[in-house]
């Protein structure tokens, strides 16, 4: 399987981690009064997992290449990649010039 | 079959070789099997479970009875096919599942228990009440069905892997296949055209092409060949796996030379020409010494210049099997009578059968083979497609050789691993490939097309496309002309010929010894789905994975349940489609090169003081340093005990070292550790527990506040990479809106922790710029400085409860700091120390590392529950207050002392000294052992029931699988200096 990684391109499989299920959001410990999200919050955001047939968005760590973490937005079942993001505050920065470029 | 080399043949060189210990003589260019055919062997093998005689079935990769074992010693390899192996001089091969000798097998008379060792034997014997009777049975079984053996010695050869990248992949050099790889190569893409057998050409190398293409393909730059290498696998993204047997036909590899070389494939485009196999028809004991598929014999005939019998009879359905008559005729061999399950026949196929003097038995099948242990007749019964064979209108043909067709079977294979279901073709009685779910074109006979012109063109369009969807235009060569041959189009399906009440066992899959009644059984029992039928028979599941009978299978499947065979379905093709060695996989990655080694800046320092070595994940750890003839027991207690009363040093470089820098650093890590870190000052370092998300104990570690905005962060040897992917994590995914960088710099800094009571005196000797008194540099305190003039971190830090400092420098400089750090100790007698001396200093003070930071302990667990804030948030912090976690039931960690001088064993069971119940109720493991030199007994660290509240109970840890039992007492585990008075001295 290769992953088009925004950074350095498209890699094989073998230089990234898997990093899981990338639709859940980490819960808000200060979103209430009461002291942050609620045990089920957290129990969702730590445990639970759907395991879909087909599309799936999903965390993938770069960690033989760029070591940026990638949104990777998958097909279970074919493999095919839609497309890939970089995770955090590095997304918007510029790409690296290609090799020979101006 | 009474084999036996043409006159005409070609003689070659002379090659000596033996099977089962006898010698015979084959010629180079030979098989394996052509030189034993030409030698008039024709007992091959006996069979999986009814250990029947087997001879010749093929001459490819789809052989299921001819199987040997080749080599002996550490290369005995068992199970190859002798239709494969190219002969050598010397080469030696021996005949399987067989005792004691080939011609005379006792295991025989399964053969007579037939209808008990049907399909399901097993479960329905063992797998209900008798089950117990499975236990006693199975050495009996296991001996008694299989096939052959392997050597258990460790592989002597060398394996290598490649990768290569191309526009354009062929998989398969016969007509097609060349004509594609010819037409891409011309139109400037660079083509990799890969075939499993010693020469490219596939039939071309046979049949009468007026210009024969192989003669413009040549290796270039661009164009790569790649003779006997078989594309085994296709994976996501258009990647292949293929394995090139480099020195499979040597008796050894060539020096230098690996045996095999496994090549990943990452093509643009491929072009799948992978051909087709003949698939035979079943008739009562097809599986007889003699019955050989009918392109087998051509290829004998024309490749190897053997003739497969003296009277040779054919029986087919379609016109392709006369392209083997004629080959036979113009060889001279005698062909005594051709059985035609079709009533009309082409025209061409009509002119080769008069010519080769045959009789001629049109509407005719074969219903059984006679013989003793090989065959000398056919029975031949008049067919009618409705009615099938006649019960009584048979007669007896003599023949020594039947050659057998019932049509082709495409190969499938990598199409089906890389695309959608297959089609199933009427005409043709085929499956066909399916949609391509990647970029493949399939082309030639693996797409139906069997005729050497149209496969040829079919070649050229298909190599034009590929080269083009890479976006090169197309420049294709002239087509060579192809004669004009009979083709196997439209057999009549026929697929079991024997008549309702017909004798003998009829063999659909030869090598699993599945028999047409097994198929019938299945259907009986219900196991009638083709994922079924194939687990429940075994149909296709053996080493040939069913190539010559996964279609008859099902066509006997859906006859039993009266649906066409697409109804039934087809399984899915998964790889390998031939075996592949496992050394070929693993290629360069074992013993020592399994994984990568580190090796710290100061491994050869060790390695010269004839350190014991061991490793810590993929690092080298010096473990002891053994002082003449020491055990390791003595070692360590001598060093700890050094370390004690004076000075001794350790190696901490392969701690992970994490560099966090930015003007939230400070946050970032308050957020990260479960203790404060924002009041840390600078020139300070702090002990900091991680968690997990969970609320469980993860990682441990010193980090140390360089400057306002810059922190070295210390991990577990184990965590290092995890910790730092997590940190990413954090700063990617969870809190983007710091502003922090993270660094991995284990490998910059070389560490090494002087401890002991003289280690101030030792530092301050040699370093040139620090203040090292308690004062300027208390507890915790960190400075930089030089010594020798190399820069130096010196933080005073202790894990062995003695007054200590590590010192980190520039890896570069590691060796040099360490050799001057221990010149200067030389007047305080010290000593450098192993990781088991490191061990048992923090065992006596109680401190926990991996043992005890096992993924199932909490803080609280480790006694460590004042590290965890109440009053603020951090990773884990949501999760580590539930129930289950604060449980005083939970394991704890408590001290142990050995009551009665027992070594206890670490993962030793904690149990009552008067619970007799068998086993015993555990309430707790033993973690980490040492012998204590300050308390001068067995010590250990545990995890017990609620153990601190069990403090001075007496226990016994027990270790049954050694029947080892001591007596321990439950204690602190702050064995030693328990106020901490020597670190701060």
């Amino acid at each position: 399987m290769l992953i088009p990684c925004p950074h350095c391109g498209p890699r094989d499989l073998g230089e990234f981690t898997y990093g899981g299920d990338a639709t859940r959001d980490r819960p808000d410990p200060h979103s209430s009064p009461g002291g942050g999200a609620s045990a089920e919050d957290w129990c969702g955001y730590v445990f639970y997992r759907d395991n879909p047939r087909g599309r799936h968005v999903e965390y993938w760590h770069h960690g033989q290449g760029c070591r940026l973490w990638l949104k990777v937005v998958r097909d279970t079942v074919t493999h095919k990649i839609e497309g890939a993001e970089i995770v955090g505050p590095w997304a918007d920065a510029e790409p690296k010039k290609q090799r020979g470029a101006a | 079959m009474s084999g036996y080399r043409l006159e005409s043949a070609r003689i070659g060189d002379t090659v000596n070789f033996t099977f089962d210990g006898k010698r015979y003589q084959g010629v180079a260019g030979d098989t394996l099997a052509s030189a034993l055919l030409a030698n008039g062997v024709d007992l091959f093998g006996r069979s999986f479970k009814y250990h029947r005689p087997r001879g010749l079935f093929s001459a490819g990769v789809e052989e299921p009875s001819a199987l040997v074992t080749l080599g002996c010693g550490a290369r005995a390899e068992p199970n190859t096919r002798a239709t494969v192996v190219e002969l050598f001089e010397g080469l030696e091969a021996t005949s399987q599942n067989r005792w004691p000798s080939l011609a005379l097998d006792v295991m025989a008379v399964n053969g007579l228990a037939g209808p008990i060792l049907s399909a399901g034997f097993y479960y329905k014997t063992f797998m209900g009440p008798t089950r117990k009777a499975w236990k006693f049975y199975e050495h009996f079984i296991r001996k008694a069905a299989g096939l052959g053996k392997a050597s258990f010695l460790p592989d002597p050869d060398r394996y290598e892997e490649m990768n290569a990248f191309c526009d354009v992949l062929v998989v398969g050099a016969g007509p097609a296949g060349m004509m594609a790889a010819m037409t891409a190569a011309n139109s400037g893409a660079r083509v990799i055209l890969a075939d499993e057998q010693s020469t490219l050409g596939g039939n071309l190398r046979d049949s009468a092409v007026a210009t024969n293409p192989l003669a413009k393909l040549s290796a270039t730059d661009e164009v790569t060949l790649l003779p006997r290498t078989t594309v085994y696998g296709y994976y996501d993204d258009n990647t292949l796996g293929a394995v090139e047997r480099v020195a499979d036909h040597l008796p050894a590899p060539v020096k230098g030379q690996p045996r095999e070389r496994h090549w990943t494939i990452r093509a643009r485009q491929v072009v799948i020409a992978t051909g087709a196999i003949e698939r035979p028809i079943v008739f009562g004991d097809n599986d007889k010494p003699g019955v050989m598929l009918a392109d087998a014999g051509r290829l004998y005939v024309e490749r190897h210049g053997v003739a497969p019998g003296r009277q040779v009879a054919l029986f087919t359905n379609n016109d392709g099997a006369y392209r083997s008559v004629a080959a036979l005729s113009a060889a001279g061999v005698a062909i005594t009578a051709i059985v035609e399950a079709r009533q009309e026949i082409g025209d061409q196929a009509r002119r080769i059968a008069a010519a080769s003097g045959a009789e001629l038995l049109t509407g005719h099948v074969v219903t059984r083979a006679l013989g003793g242990q090989s065959l000398s007749g056919i029975a031949v019964a008049t067919f009618d497609p409705k009615q099938g064979a006649s019960e009584s209108a048979h007669r007896h043909v003599a023949a020594d050789c039947l050659l057998v067709s019932g049509g082709w079977t495409p190969t499938l294979h990598l199409a089906s691993q890389a695309g959608g279901p297959a089609r199933w073709d009427d005409t043709l009685t085929a499956f066909l490939p399916g949609e391509a779910l990647q970029p493949w074109r399939a082309a030639g006979a693996c797409n139906g097309t069997f005729a050497t012109a149209t496969a040829l063109d079919q070649g050229a369009a298909a190599g034009a496309a590929a080269a083009a969807a890479c976006g090169f235009a197309s420049n294709a060569p002239d087509l060579p002309q192809a004669d004009d041959e009979p083709v196997a189009e439209a057999p009549l399906p026929v697929w079991d010929a024997r008549p309702k009440h017909g004798k003998g066992k009829a063999f659909v899959d030869l090598q699993h010894d599945v028999t047409a009644a097994d198929v019938s059984l299945a259907h009986r029992e219900g196991f009638r789905s083709v994922e079924h039928l194939k687990r429940y028979t075994t149909l296709g599941m053996a080493t040939d994975q069913g190539k010559t009978s996964n279609v008859i299978g099902l066509a006997l499947m859906a006859r039993e349940r009266q649906l066409s065979i697409p109804e039934v379905g087809t399984t899915r093709f998964r790889p390998p489609y031939t075996p592949v060695s496992l050394g070929a996989l693993a290629g360069q990655a074992r013993g020592a090169n399994f994984r990568p080694t580190r090796r710290t800046a100061l491994h050869d320092w060790h390695e010269a003081k004839g350190a014991e070595m061991q490793a810590a994940g993929l690092w080298m750890r010096p473990r002891i340093y053994p002082q003449g003839g020491e055990t390791v027991e003595q070692a360590y207690v001598r060093e700890a005990r050094q370390v004690r009363q004076s000075v001794g040093m350790v190696d901490v470089s392969t701690l992970g070292k994490i560099d966090v820098q930015g003007p939230d650093a400070a946050e970032f890590l308050n957020r990260v550790y479960s203790n404060g870190f924002l009041k840390l000052p600078e020139g300070k370092a702090r002990y900091g527990l991680m968690l997990r998300e969970d609320g469980f104990l993860w990682d441990d570690g010193t980090t140390w506040r360089l400057s306002e905005a810059r922190f070295l962060m210390t991990t577990t040897t184990a965590n290092a990479a995890p910790v730092l992917s997590q940190l990413e994590f954090l700063l990617a995914a969870v809190w983007p809106e710091l502003k922090v960088a993270v660094t991995s710099v284990t490998e910059q800094w070389a560490g090494m922790a002087v401890s002991g009571p003289k280690s101030r005196d030792v530092i301050a000797a040699v370093v040139d710029d620090i203040d090292m008194s308690n004062e300027a540099l208390p507890f915790m305190g960190v400075r930089a400085g030089h010594i020798g003039g190399v820069p130096v971190l010196v933080a005073r830090l202790s894990f062995s409860g003695e007054l200590a400092y590590e010192v980190y420098c520039g890896a570069h400089h590691g060796a040099a700091v360490w050799t001057r750090l221990l010149e200067a100790g030389e007047p305080f007698g010290m000593i450098p120390y192993g990781v088991e001396a490191l061990g048992t200093l923090r065992i006596e003070k109680g401190h926990v590392a991996g043992p005890e930071l096992d993924g199932r302990t909490t803080a609280e667990d480790l006694g460590l529950a004042a590290m965890v804030s109440t009053r603020k948030h951090f990773i884990g912090s949501a999760m580590v207050q539930r129930e289950g976690l604060t449980d005083p039931q939970r394991l704890k960690l408590v001290g142990f002392v050995s009551t009665d001088g027992g070594k206890i064993r670490p993962g030793a069971h904690l149990v009552a000294a008067n619970d007799t119940a068998s086993p015993p109720r555990s309430l707790g493991h033993i973690t980490s052992v040492t012998y204590s030199p300050a308390l001068e007994k067995y010590i250990a660290l545990g995890l017990l029931e609620d153990g601190p509240s069990r403090l001075g109970a007496k226990l016994v840890a027990t270790y049954p699988l050694k029947n080892i039992d001591v007596a321990v007492e439950v204690v602190s585990p702050h064995f030693f200096d328990p106020e901490g008075s020597r670190m701060h001295a």
